[in-house]
């Protein structure tokens, strides 16, 4: 317990030694508690996804509250809705206009599997045209079962070996 | 009712024996009190031209176009126009039959601008083409999607097709999705429900327990 004499605030100690870590793990932890969503609201999911960014929920809480609207630069698809073959043309043009490192969560049953329109309209699941990361089930989830997607996502981000990625990339682009 | 029946005539008068006799439907309950008339379906634009540069008539509002597919007779489509005057409150009802062989109908877009995105629906739906729209491409399926989804021998659940570098289609599991709707006589028990076998025994088992 803090008592008169403890001095509350910042650890001054951590700022004159050195943080001993592995680089993927201080990549890694840097860009999870920083990412930024290209929030791609089809239908009624895109409600909930605007609650769990609104003061109740506050997505902002774990780092994700920069909700941009242009995709060079997001690095996080929340894909809220059903996905029309229409439309899926612009999801994936979208996808593809995000920079590299980039993740997506499929939300509710219609992102993730087209839900109840079993119809020839409507794409049987993003995961159809884009890899994603995180599904997340309802219809629509609340918005707790968004932030724990979020938080799900980050500890699969936390886990990814980044540097070996980056080699791989860096030996891909030299052959 | 007066003003719809003045426009059959004033129909009949120009075009004579290319318009059918007109088909009344009154109902005391809604308060509906509606004409029909069928036309041949070259005089369609000219018609509705008539219709609303007519001051007494002054249909100035195409409230819809709507395609009808009767498969297996013959003609197989037909369309029905919707018209509305602002000024008079009439409502009156054009239909028009399209063979299937030769599925083509003038446009009406330069009467009425809003016809153009009704007519773009009706040929992306049925196949449908309207000679003289300017610009008649898809408007709810992709560009390049090759069927007409609400021809009545499409199935719902849709068919496979591929456009590569552009776009695709699957068919919807139709039967082997979650949700399943059984033939009965109620509604309450035709109601989409979960698929007996959808889930794993265990899950489901521990569902039903209270």
């Amino acid at each position: 317990m803090a008592d008169s004499t403890t001095t509350i605030g910042y650890a001054g100690r951590l700022e004159d030694e050195p943080i001993i870590t592995r680089l993927d793990a201080a990549v890694d932890w840097v860009r999870k508690n920083s990412l930024w969503p290209m929030p791609m609201g089809l239908a009624c999911c895109a409600i909930e996804l605007m609650s769990t960014a609104a003061s109740r929920f506050d997505i902002s809480r774990f780092g994700a509250e920069v909700m941009r609207f242009s995709p060079r630069q997001s690095d996080l698809m929340i894909v809220a809705g059903t996905v029309t073959y229409k439309m899926a043309l612009s999801v994936k043009r979208i996808w593809d206009q995000m920079p590299d490192p980039k993740w997506c969560i499929a939300m509710g049953a219609c992102a993730s599997t087209g839900g109840m329109y079993r119809s020839y309209a409507v794409l049987q699941g993003v995961d159809k045209i884009l890899p994603v990361d995180v599904y997340v089930s309802g219809c629509p989830p609340r918005p707790e079962a968004l932030l724990d997607a979020l938080i799900k996502l980050q500890e699969k981000i936390s886990r990814e070996p980044g540097l070996k990625n980056l080699k791989k990339v860096a030996a891909a682009s030299a052959t | 009712m007066a003003i719809a029946l003045a426009a059959v005539n004033a129909l009949t008068k120009r075009f004579g024996d290319k318009v059918r006799a007109p088909v009344a439907f009154s109902d005391k309950v809604t308060g509906r009190d509606e004409l029909s008339v069928t036309l041949a379906r070259e005089v369609i634009a000219e018609a509705c031209e008539l219709l609303k540069q007519e001051s007494v008539l002054a249909f100035d509002f195409l409230v819809d176009i709507s395609g009808v597919d009767n498969y297996d007779t013959d003609p197989r489509f037909r369309v029905d126009y919707l018209l509305y005057s602002h000024k008079t409150g009439a409502l009156l009802r054009l239909k028009v039959a399209v063979p299937e062989e030769d599925a083509t109908l003038p446009s009406v877009a330069k009467v009425w601008r809003g016809a153009e995105w009704h007519e773009r629906e009706c040929y992306d739906m049925f196949g449908i083409r309207f000679t003289g729209h300017p610009d008649l491409r898809r408007i709810l399926m992709w560009e390049g999607y090759p069927f007409h989804p609400m021809r009545k021998d499409f199935p719902l659940e849709g068919k496979p097709s591929n456009v590569p570098e552009v776009a695709f289609t699957e068919a919807a599991p139709l039967q082997g999705g979650p949700f399943v709707t059984v033939p009965a006589e109620h509604a309450g028990e035709r109601e989409p429900r979960i698929r007996e076998n959808a889930l794993p025994a265990d899950v489901r088992d521990n569902a039903k327990k209270p």
